[in-house]
């Protein structure tokens, strides 16, 4: 029983860094991760068992206790629900015959919730397996679920013509590009990368983080960090060993584009890794890829391989001193893991629990080591500035956000896909662009990020100093409830708060409970009065930017739409609030009166 | 090196690199911790130390002093902000001082006191939690855990090396663990060691009872507050 335990650690050669990749091996081969599995784990990596059940119990898709032959996750986020989402779940829970959270009577199936899995511009999707589908509608849950119950594997009724998995054909047989807009930095066609790569080796490293620097690069992922600056502190920072990683862990609901440009031109991503590790002085590089993203493990791991066959990975790169090689490493559900520290502990086999800053990351990083920590758009625009150079990339956008933005467009929309758009674009340009006509609530950034208002804010500038958006654009016209979206966002940070600090596990809680309060119609304005009190806790004291965004989507609503929670405010007209409910209060007096009293006088 | 910072007002020479908390309590400033343990890597949990450096709410034990800080730790937001977060406390879980065996020694009660609070903000859950009592050494009473992480990160078993307690899911779902085995083995002294870290009654030595009448209780002879500035607290 335990051999494939064993065969599993001495393949991972015991290092339990790699303790994700071990899980995942497990449940991939028996299903589950078992408490005997748990047990060889432990013996072998000299663990205590409740330590391996740390990290295992930390991710959503890992699972201890069988959770069916195939794993299906229908992605309910509020863009799934303006799509047909509660028809989906229906037709799934009897397709499958099992409620959700459960597995089904045969142990065939298990069903479960997923947040966002990167398909909102092709929902209602869910997950099966190691595969995807998307636009789904009853009646193709009814087929999917007839042709598993068939016999067939999730991944051949997604790739019908049974494409390798190696191949772009098979990511493109389960989802759509929608590509919308022409290449201007990214998606360009037909790069010669041994030639980039040649004139980027012909320069020296500190050349190349000038060139960076000169090109005003920002972080893609939202904070905006200069990446040349990173790179520099980088190159400067001391260690015996320095890496690259790539953060993958695209999971702010709303954002896709980082699936597209791992699908459409991963080459740019590797290119700008090695180009990171060539300034900095690197020679391990990880992809951090998201498990909602499995699909595309094969085919990135074979344009890696094509690299390395090229020479432009490996030893001798180019035929100089220069070495880097790049390793995927799967995440297992964790939406804080998008946090470059909170990464880094899930890349070094742990629970994604973000670290203590200082240190950051760039001086102290993964296994103690320098590291440099960036988005995939980033490091596909900082392959394409090597190529171009740096004022050809100042030429685009603003003087102070170069460049251009990738846009995740879901919702109320024509048009839904990925844009490319000139920092500096205005939120009106962009919805007529996606024709977003009826838009009146346009949420960017993702629940983290801001809530606008059309009216209020169309003339508003994508640029670093004012709609700094991460690439997540989700569009609400004026039949939806914003109210009710608001509270699915609180709900998604409560269900993904990692637990580490105070104000985010328990805060997050009571602002939630507060939210649901007024949309009952039971709050008044001491509850707002409170919401904002409690907010600003939240927001100063908390851990990582998962606490201190948790409030966003109220704080924003409730400043750009204040007669959407006026309107349904309670009047306190008495001493008591209007949420006191004296019956159900009382209600355990009269239950222990009737056990305490009357029963035993019987 | 030496640099200057301010807390409250107060011009402070300071040694660069030592924690904000330990600044402050060498200058018979009281800052409240729960997670922070002096001399141990920080934990950066609890958040009860947040003060605002330089106008940003930060948590005082993650933050090394560096030259010209401006530190505000007794302003009128900043502690209220301090008070909630022991207030969350004692509304996330099930405290219930009176019948604790902690009560008296207890750093969480200790800390309400010194914040000043009288009753939680925030609705209390009255979450059901399981207690687990299978070691011979420990009753872990769930009830009281704070998820300081101080018994996750600072105790290990003797032989091994390995993890005696853990934190099991995330979030909400969060719970403490204890290895049995790993438990059943600990020498007298470490369980006393784990149960005299735990900031809370969650770890309780099983030999270990009321021990000290109500008045000649730890905090009660001296004062959490008179031990951190005294530096007699770890």
């Amino acid at each position: 029983m335990n051999n494939y335990v064993q065969s599993i650690l001495a393949h991972y050669h015991l290092d339990k860094t790699r303790l994700i990749d071990m899980l995942w091996d497990i449940q991939h081969q028996q299903g589950y991760i078992s408490d005997q599995a748990v047990g060889a784990l432990a013996e072998g990596l000299n663990m205590s068992p409740i330590d391996i059940r740390e990290t295992l119990s930390f991710y959503h898709f890992f699972k201890d206790r069988p959770f069916g032959k195939h794993k299906v996750y229908l992605c309910n986020t509020v863009i799934a629900k303006m799509k047909g989402y509660n028809e989906v779940r229906t037709a799934l829970e009897q397709e499958i015959n099992t409620s959700f959270g459960s597995v089904d009577s045969s142990g065939m199936f298990g069903l479960g919730d997923a947040n966002c899995i990167g398909l909102s511009d092709q929902e209602p999707a869910m997950m099966v397996d190691d595969v995807v589908f998307t636009d789904l509608t009853p009646k193709k849950v009814a087929d999917i679920v007839s042709q598993l119950k068939q016999g067939k594997t999730a991944a051949e009724i997604a790739n019908p013509d049974g494409a390798d998995s190696k191949d772009v054909a098979y990511v493109n047989a389960i989802v759509s590009e929608n590509i919308q807009t022409d290449s201007k930095v990214l998606f360009k066609p037909d790069r010669d990368y041994k030639a980039v790569l040649q004139t980027c080796l012909d320069k020296l490293p500190i050349q190349i983080i000038e060139i960076i620097t000169d090109s005003n690069l920002k972080g893609r992922g939202g904070a905006g960090f200069p990446t040349g600056l990173k790179w520099r502190m980088g190159r400067d920072a001391e260690g015996t060993e320095k890496y690259i990683i790539c953060n993958a862990d695209e999971g702010e609901p709303g954002t896709f584009k980082d699936r597209v440009l791992l699908s459409r031109s991963p080459k740019d991503v590797l290119l700008g890794m090695i180009t990171a590790a060539y300034a900095i002085g690197s020679r391990h590089g990880i992809i951090y890829l998201r498990a909602e993203y499995w699909y595309l493990k094969d085919y990135l791991q074979q344009q890696i391989q094509n690299f390395r066959d090229e020479g432009l990975l490996g030893k001798q790169i180019l035929d100089t001193a220069f070495e880097f090689d790049i390793r995927i490493q799967m995440g297992a559900g964790a939406y804080v893991c998008g946090d470059e520290t909170a990464l880094i502990e899930s890349c070094e086999g742990k629970r994604g629990t973000p670290r203590v800053k200082p240190p950051y990351p760039i001086q102290q990083g993964y296994l103690g080591m320098p590291t440099s920590v960036n988005n995939v758009e980033t490091l596909a625009c900082a392959s394409r500035i090597i190529e171009e150079g740096a004022s050809w990339f100042n030429n685009m956008g603003t003087d102070e956000s170069t460049g251009t933005r990738l846009l995740s467009i879901s919702g109320d929309c024509d048009r839904p896909g990925i844009y490319e758009i000139e920092w500096g674009t205005t939120l009106n340009e962009v919805l007529s662009m996606i024709g977003g006509d009826n838009a009146k609530y346009v949420q960017i950034s993702g629940p983290a990020g801001d809530s606008l208002s059309v009216a209020k804010d169309g003339e508003r500038e994508f640029c670093y100093s004012d709609l700094s958006c991460n690439g997540s654009l989700m569009v609400f016209d004026n039949t939806r409830d914003i109210l009710g979206i608001v509270r699915d966002y609180s709900e998604f940070f409560v269900e993904e708060s990692c637990g580490i600090c105070v104000p985010c596990r328990a805060g997050g809680v009571d602002l939630m409970h507060k939210m649901e309060r007024i949309i009952d119609g039971r709050g008044c304005q001491q509850d707002l009065d409170e919401i904002i009190s409690w907010s600003k806790l939240l927001k100063g004291t908390s851990r990582c930017g998962l606490g201190t965004a948790a409030p966003n989507p109220i704080l924003a609503t409730l400043e750009k739409f204040p007669e959407i929670y006026r309107d349904k405010l309670a009047e306190q007209k008495r001493p008591l609030l209007p949420s006191f409910d004296m019956d159900k209060a009382m209600s355990a007096h009269e239950l222990a009166y009737k056990h305490l009293v009357q029963e035993n006088a019987e | 090196m030496t640099v200057k910072v301010t807390i409250d007002g107060q011009e402070i020479n300071a040694r660069a690199g030592e924690a904000i908390v330990d600044v402050a309590a060498d200058n018979g400033i009281y800052i409240p911790t729960l997670c922070y343990t002096k001399g141990k890597p920080c934990l950066g949990t609890c958040r009860t130390c947040s003060v605002k450096v330089n106008g940003r709410v930060m948590a005082a034990c993650t933050i090394p002093v560096s030259e010209g800080m401006e530190i505000d730790a007794n302003g009128a937001e900043i502690t209220d902000m301090r008070k909630a977060m022991v207030e969350l406390l004692f509304a996330e879980g099930n405290h219930n001082c009176p019948s604790c065996e902690k009560s008296g020694r207890c750093e969480l009660q200790a800390t309400g006191y010194e914040v000043e609070m009288m009753v939680s903000r925030f609705p209390y859950r009255f979450t059901p939690r399981e207690v687990d009592h299978a070691s011979k050494t420990i009753w872990l009473e769930r009830d009281r855990c704070i998820f300081c992480q101080r018994c996750v990160e600072f105790m290990r078993d003797n032989e091994t090396g390995q993890k005696i307690f853990s934190i099991s899911g995330r979030g909400t779902h969060a719970r403490i663990e204890i290895d049995t085995d790993l438990a059943n083995k600990m020498p007298a002294e470490q369980v006393r060691e784990a149960s005299d870290l735990c900031p809370v009654g969650c770890i309780i030595d099983k030999t270990q009872g009321f021990d000290d009448p109500i008045g000649k209780r730890k905090f009660e002879v001296k004062t959490i507050r008179e031990r951190v500035l005294e530096g007699t607290h770890r």
